[in-house]
């Protein structure tokens, strides 16, 4: 193995954004702990004509605009947490997220299109977006509907010492 | 030899072709749609993916299902089909010669031709490169996606376009483990949301990296990977192996220009469109008046601009035959040139559309 | 199904198949030998451009076995170099 340096983690660098270019981008909206519900996270920011987002929203939470290559905005005081939107993103960069769910725990729903599916009360592994293990999770329910086209959405709760480092799960 | 006579004649049945032959025969033409191989649809059926784009548009919807709706509207518009039939040549503007279940020779004069017969895959060369198991990602994808085997287990996927990290997320939904991505360059060149996709799989990405060597016994069984320094020279002692068993190389494409050439259509050279291209117009008409093209022919970029392609170059090759009126015909190209405008914008489209734009200047410069 | 008949065995293969996905399905990658080296080779474009997965089939040769379909009892041989009519 050769001395394979640390590598600059950015996002056309290392393949997942950094948590430094996220907070440097003021359409990622995190909710913070006074939400009482999961409400959608959109991790968009590359500036693609797309706005499938946009119009899968029920609520006109969600506003790309005429010009579609401007970056979402999430307005997560309208946001019902319906999680179509997850579904709908092309791109699969957005999901569900409460920072205090129940006791330490914080919440996530995220979509995930591999097989097979977890179950409702699995015990899963929880990973970063460079897909490092994280910590435990427990499945709380999988959706998945014709609506959804093929695009299952995981629910799972997970330690809130990690809430927003946690994006997903380990493949099963 | 059989001879025939059509009114339009479209070789290539991916998404500029059938959006062509749907948008002409829509318009009223009588539309013949040839394809060499034995389904429909070229690349578009292996795109398992949901697309991006405006909502109006197909957004949102997989590659396959668009597919699907548009077969739905070749068949309901009648576009006659011929598969399994080769276009090997067109002569003096307008007769296409065909070869069909690759036995019978036909002779199709039509008054307008539309060249859409999309682009082919690069390959790069190393040593090891021809053992089995190094395969184009296309090959790769058609494999998984078409003929439902995985080509292999582990796998190196050498370059980081938007190609080689879809069909790396597509190998991973199909029980591959993809061991590593490496791209020559300093950036990774595909979307973000797509490489998040593959490094939240705990996939690396490789920049200023390249391989040097496919080694194995009969097989592909080890990839050595070297950095590559501010040069694009690799730099020595810095090799490294990781065990896999298939290497995908996903370097680009280079559109299918040779019926476009033959025919007598003149190129011009587009690097960032993958190399020489059919001059054509904003109508999609090539150097040739009888003769239009559209899709990755014309200019590599993605399907959605190939269906908005394909569609004006059916209306403008129905238009020139008087199937449609001026009015109609200027209402209609000019809702597809804001649908294909709207494609070429942001960061990644800003380039495609110069690139373009550069072809249709040199059109009219020498009209 | 059919039984496809390849280097002298029975392998199974789905109907409407392309011959190289049902071989490696099988688990065979390796379709021939080039002529000077005898060096193996499989496929590499996949869509019937590149000619590198060529086998003899039923007795003719250079077969691009990435777009012809398999065939109940169809007879399929590791081609040596430029292979043979038979």
């Amino acid at each position: 193995m050769s001395e394979v340096r640390e590598k600059e983690s950015r996002l056309k660098v290392d393949g997942a954004v950094s948590l430094i270019e996220l907070h440097e981008t003021v359409e990622y909206i995190l909710p913070d702990e006074h939400y009482d519900h999961p409400v959608a996270v959109i991790e968009c920011i590359e500036g693609i004509p797309c706005n499938p987002c946009e119009t899968a929203c029920p609520v006109g939470a969600i506003v790309v605009g005429d010009d579609i290559t401007t970056l979402p905005v999430i307005d997560p005081t309208i946001c019902t947490g319906c999680g179509l939107c997850v579904a709908a993103c092309p791109g699969l960069a957005i999901y569900l997220k409460q920072q205090h769910h129940s006791d330490g725990l914080s919440y996530i729903a995220f979509p995930y299109e591999y097989l097979p599916l977890p179950e409702k009360g699995q015990a899963v592994t929880m990973v970063d977006r460079r897909g490092q293990h994280v910590c435990s999770g427990t499945v709380v329910r999988v959706i998945k509907t014709k609506r959804f086209d093929r695009t299952a959405i995981v629910h799972a709760t997970y330690d809130s010492a990690f809430y927003e480092d946690v994006v997903n799960m380990v493949r099963l | 030899m059989k001879r025939l006579k059509r009114d339009i004649v479209v070789i290539g049945s991916g998404p500029a072709g059938l959006c062509a032959a749907i948008e002409a025969a829509r318009s009223g033409a009588a539309v013949l749609l040839v394809d060499e191989n034995a389904k429909i649809g070229g690349q578009l059926f292996k795109q398992i993916h949901k697309f991006f784009g405006s909502a109006d548009h197909r957004a949102g919807v997989r590659g396959i299902d668009i597919g699907e709706q548009l077969l739905r509207q070749a068949e309901e518009l009648a576009v006659e089909v011929w598969l399994n039939c080769e276009a090997c040549g067109i002569f003096d503007e307008k007769t296409v010669w065909m070869v069909r279940d690759k036995e019978h020779s036909v002779a199709v004069e039509a008054q307008r031709i539309i060249i859409a017969t999309g682009a082919v895959e690069n390959s790069i060369n190393f040593p090891g490169w021809t053992l089995p198991g190094v395969m184009g990602a296309g090959a790769a994808q058609t494999m998984i996606n078409i003929h439902r085997v995985l080509p292999g287990h582990r796998v190196l996927m050498v370059g980081s376009g938007n190609v080689g990290v879809i069909v790396s997320y597509q190998l991973l939904q199909a029980g591959a483990t993809v061991a590593a991505i490496v791209e020559a360059a300093p950036n990774l060149g595909g979307y973000g949301v797509h490489t998040a996709k593959v490094r939240r799989a705990g996939v690396p990405f490789y920049t200023s990296h390249t391989v040097k060597e496919a080694r194995g016994n009969g097989h592909v069984e080890r990839a050595v990977l070297v950095k590559l320094d501010s040069q694009w020279n690799q730099v020595p002692g810095s090799e490294f192996e990781v065990e896999v068993d298939t290497i995908c190389i996903a370097t680009g494409l280079t559109p299918a220009v040779e019926l476009a050439f033959g025919s007598g259509c003149r190129p011009f050279n587009s690097p960032p469109l993958g190399g020489l291209v059919p001059v054509h117009d904003r109508m999609m008409k090539s150097s040739i008046d009888s003769i239009y093209i559209a899709g990755d022919v014309s200019g590599v970029e993605e399907a959605s601009t190939a269906m908005e392609e394909g569609r004006i170059a059916g209306l403008s090759a129905a238009h020139s035959l008087g199937t449609i009126t001026d009015q109609m015909f200027a209402e209609r190209l000019e809702q597809l040139q804001h649908n294909v405008d709207a494609l070429r914008s942001g960061m990644f489209g800003q380039k495609r559309r110069e690139a373009k734009d550069a072809i249709v200047r040199s059109y009219g410069v020498e009209r | 199904m059919v039984d496809i008949i390849v280097d002298g065995q029975v392998m199974q293969a789905r109907k409407g198949e392309m011959i190289a996905a049902a071989l490696m399905a099988n688990g065979k990658n390796t379709f021939r030998k080039t002529v000077k080296r005898e060096e193996p080779r499989g496929i590499y474009c996949g869509i019937g451009r590149c000619t590198d997965c060529v086998m003899t089939v039923n007795g003719i040769p250079n077969v691009r076995t990435c777009v012809t379909e398999v065939e109940e009892g169809m007879v399929i041989q590791t081609q040596i170099g430029s292979g043979e009519w038979q």
